[in-house]
């Protein structure tokens, strides 16, 4: 192998007494793709923050090819500057400059529309503010802004999260022609399917160090590597629904940007909702907690008609909501774990207003045994808890207020596969013990292995549902991209 | 990639231009309802329209508070609040009662020296919160009582004395020739939002952490924008001594509270990152004229404060309700 474009030798890392890297090495050669991939807190975000300069490493060095390399790096955390428009975000930093050497604002939009247009953007429109455009678009802004900057290294850490297929195809576009350019790339993703089909080379972390380099690896043996230990199988072994009573119907129920929807939700089920990002499933989720509620239609509990029109009637009528961003749409994240679980049930916990501190440490101890939450104490802020973690405290503050009705919306996105695992245990558990789950996900594998039959939406409306004999990634991703007009609608809903 | 047939129809760019200048729009509008308020109490008082000396003596009321204001709007624009700014204002004013003397030249050589102490206070306020990471609400609570007490000892009782041509060419009481500083202050502010260090302001209300990771330099722009807001606040002071012809080290406690409150009005996010100067000028001017039209509607000035407190709660929900309508509409 020629000298590497970028490597980093015996690198470790602690942050206030937690080691994040020790002594973890990786070589990029110019014109390859490295993939980086590990559980969450194996070190790989650390790594890549070193790689680009952002933190210094406490022991071990980064070599580069030249002193003046160009290194371009796409956070795991968003940085789009949200009140801005995309425009101004893409150029930020090199914005083009008219009369008297100030800025010309009025040119930002269209040379923004120039540089998208040139990597193949040509949807998103740069005069829309950040803050008003989908996730998925800030993903791909954030990632157009980095390329345009020209990098000879471009690191990419989880840069896919919130893209469905038809983007990853473009980004991994992109990925191609920089590599045949001589730019050298690393990549994380806890999608294998997107490793395989991009990497040169797979580096393999565990627990803060490199366990391995391969050309190819099998999901298996990697996931061993990674974890330490054979997972049988990632998902749970499937398992029939109960036949149990219809717990939760909509009727007619619009919410913005949906047509009116109909839906029944068995207790024991795990009911699956698919489709590409952007077509109704978030309003459906936030419409059957309340946040808004619906525009029309009925909802009926048990056969009872319930108005939802705010998050505190859905937790009344037993529905839960854990979204996929549980740092502003459910956690304390300074808050301990205990807090966490305990702080809508404190007056269970209370006699004559003061807390039974007896009963309230027994409800956390049995609340973290009973989800598996890897924390070293009840007092842990949540915040310091890896990602999968934090959902499961967020799942499990839910099951102690009783509610039977669970609303999973991409729960699993970015979470380790170990953690995936161990929430999909838990999901199929609770549905055994008679939750009625109703679960999205923007990973079509998953529903086609969680679920007891999938319902699909496209343009705010469901077009297709598939039972859980006919249910497989291909199928839910094709219904999902069917267009409308040719629609053949199997075991209509 | 090609859009998706799904994809959300663009905004016009009307429509884009419209719900991200909200704020300055309402703002307007605001202001638009104040002149017509102000207008219809004065010709029923006065069984007359307001004329040229009126216009002038609006003008020359609002000027201070426009610059205080525009001051404040920078640290707003950061996430920050400044409360210093009304011991700013009464140390500038304390110190042109003590320097000026007679002569305009005088003046405006102690002028240039006041703003420069204005921008020194700033600097204070700005090191302390950029490089002290303390909270900018405590930094200027405490340099606020710093500020005003130095007001104090520079002019222990309220005199002094500014040379008329001073008052003649800041707050000129015959025609509204201060509407020029404002002008002047307008194209400033346009030609700031087009620098670097504009945009940078911006980026960091929006998200400090990101901004900083997109390599802004932060605390280099912070300590511009409360620099610029203590040199703004001192030239208030300035406008205000002008304006009264002497000095007086408590005239400008109320711009703390007041300049918020025009910031407010204008548009401006206290959470950062949007909003304008152009609109804290347009709030300036709406607090003044509602003082205005208190007046002439023989409101006893005891209970002046009340009926601002009440008209500022109103504009702030009522203008909440239609921006967001209007974004909800989009």
């Amino acid at each position: 192998m020629t000298a590497p474009a970028i490597a980093a030798r015996g690198v470790s890392k602690s942050f206030g007494g937690v080691k994040a890297l020790t002594g973890a090495s990786i070589a990029v050669a110019r014109g390859s793709v490295h993939a980086l991939v590990g559980e969450n807190g194996a070190g790989k975000s650390t790594l890549i923050k070193i790689l680009g300069g952002r933190i210094a490493a406490d022991e071990g060095s980064v070599e580069t090819a030249g002193p003046s390399l160009r290194i371009g790096t796409v956070f795991q955390e968003l940085t789009l500057l949200p009140y801005m428009t995309v425009a101004e975000n893409l150029l930020l930093g090199r914005e083009p400059r008219g009369r008297l050497g100030l800025i010309d604002r009025a040119a930002m939009p269209r040379l923004a529309e120039a540089e998208l247009a040139g990597l193949g953007i040509t949807h998103i429109d740069p005069r829309a503010l950040a803050a008003d455009i989908s996730l998925a678009e800030r993903q791909i802004i954030e990632i157009a802004r980095v390329i345009m900057a020209r990098p000879q290294v471009l690191l990419l850490d989880e840069a896919t999260s919130a893209l469905v297929e038809r983007e990853v195809a473009w980004l991994f576009g992109q990925i191609r022609a920089l590599r045949d350019a001589g730019v050298a790339i690393v990549f994380t993703s806890h999608r294998w399917g997107e490793i395989t089909s991009i990497a040169d080379e797979i580096t393999i972390f565990r627990n803060g160090s490199d366990v391995g380099t391969f050309t190819t690896i099998g999901e298996d043996e990697a996931i061993t590597l990674m974890t330490g230990q054979a997972l049988e199988t990632i998902f749970p072994a499937r398992f029939a629904p109960s036949s149990g009573p219809v717990l939760l119907s909509l009727r007619g129920a619009r919410a913005e940007g949906t047509a009116p929807l109909d839906l029944d939700l068995r207790a024991g089920e795990i009911l699956g909702i698919g489709g590409l990002a952007g077509h109704g499933h978030r309003a459906l989720f936030f419409g059957l907690f309340g946040a808004p509620g619906f525009r029309e239609g009925r909802i009926e509990r048990e056969g009872r008609p319930v108005r939802i029109t705010a998050p505190w009637d859905a937790i009344r009528a037993g529905i839960a909501l854990v979204p996929e961003d549980r740092k502003s749409e459910g956690l304390f994240l300074p808050l301990s774990v205990r807090d966490n679980f305990t702080l809508p049930i404190l007056r269970q916990l209370s006699r004559f207003g003061i807390l039974r501190l007896g009963a309230e440490h027994a409800t956390v101890a049995e609340s973290i045994r009973r989800l598996a939450v890897r924390t070293p104490s009840a007092q842990q802020p949540v915040g310091a808890l890896s990602g999968g973690n934090q959902q499961k405290v967020l799942l499990g503050r839910w099951l102690l207020t009783r509610s039977r009705i669970l609303l999973l919306y991409d729960v699993t996105r970015g979470v380790d596969v170990a953690t995936k695992h161990e929430i999909y245990e838990l999901i199929a558990g609770l549905a055994r013990e008679g939750y009625a789950i109703l679960f999205y996900s923007s990973d079509a594998e998953e529903l086609a292995h969680l679920c007891h039959r999938v319902k699909v939406m496209r343009r705010g409306a469901f077009v297709a549902e598939l039972p859980a004999d006919a249910l497989s990634a291909e199928a839910i991703v094709a219904a999902a991209m069917r267009e409308s007009g040719q629609t053949e609608t199997p075991h209509a809903a | 990639m090609q859009p998706d047939a799904a994809a959300l129809p663009r905004g016009s760019r009307l429509g884009h231009a419209i719900g991200q200048n909200i704020g300055l729009i309402l703002a307007g509008a605001i202001l638009a309802l104040a002149v017509a308020g102000f207008l219809l109490v004065y010709s029923i008082e006065q069984h007359r329209l307001p004329g040229n000396f009126e216009l002038t003596s609006t003008v020359n009321n609002a000027i201070p508070l426009v610059f205080a204001a525009v001051g404040q709007s920078f640290v707003v624009l950061t996430r920050g609040i400044d409360l210093s700014v009304g011991g700013v204002v009464d140390l500038a004013n304390a110190l042109a009662a003590v320097t000026m003397g007679k002569s305009l030249g005088g003046a405006l050589l102690w002028s240039a020296v006041i703003l420069a102490v204005g921008a020194a206070c700033g600097l204070v306020n700005g090191l302390l919160v950029a490089f002290g990471r303390l909270q900018p609400i405590v930094v200027t609570l405490a340099t606020l009582s710093i500020y005003q007490g130095l007001a104090i000892r520079v002019l222990p009782a309220p005199g002094g004395a500014i040379p008329p041509a001073y008052t003649n060419l800041l707050v000129n009481p015959n025609a509204p020739w201060a509407l020029v500083y404002i002008g002047l202050l307008v194209l400033a502010w346009a030609g700031f939002r087009r620098s670097r260090t504009g945009v940078d302001l911006y980026a960091i209300g929006n998200d400090e952490a990101s901004a900083r990771a997109l390599g802004v330099n932060v605390l280099r722009t912070k300590i511009i924008a409360y620099m610029l807001d203590g040199a703004l606040a001192a030239a208030a002071g300035l406008f205000l001594a002008a304006s009264a012809t002497a000095g007086d080290a408590t005239t400008g406690n109320s711009y703390t509270l007041t300049s918020i409150v025009a910031v407010v009005l204008g548009g401006v996010s206290l959470f950062g990152g949007r909003g304008s100067a152009a609109g804290a000028i347009a709030g300036a001017f709406i607090t003044t004229l509602i003082v205005n039209i208190l007046f002439f509607s023989h409101v006893n000035p005891l209970y002046q404060s009340f009926y601002e407190g009440v008209f500022l709660i109103v504009a702030v929900v009522l203008g909440g309700a239609i921006g967001g309508a209007i974004r909800r509409r989009r």
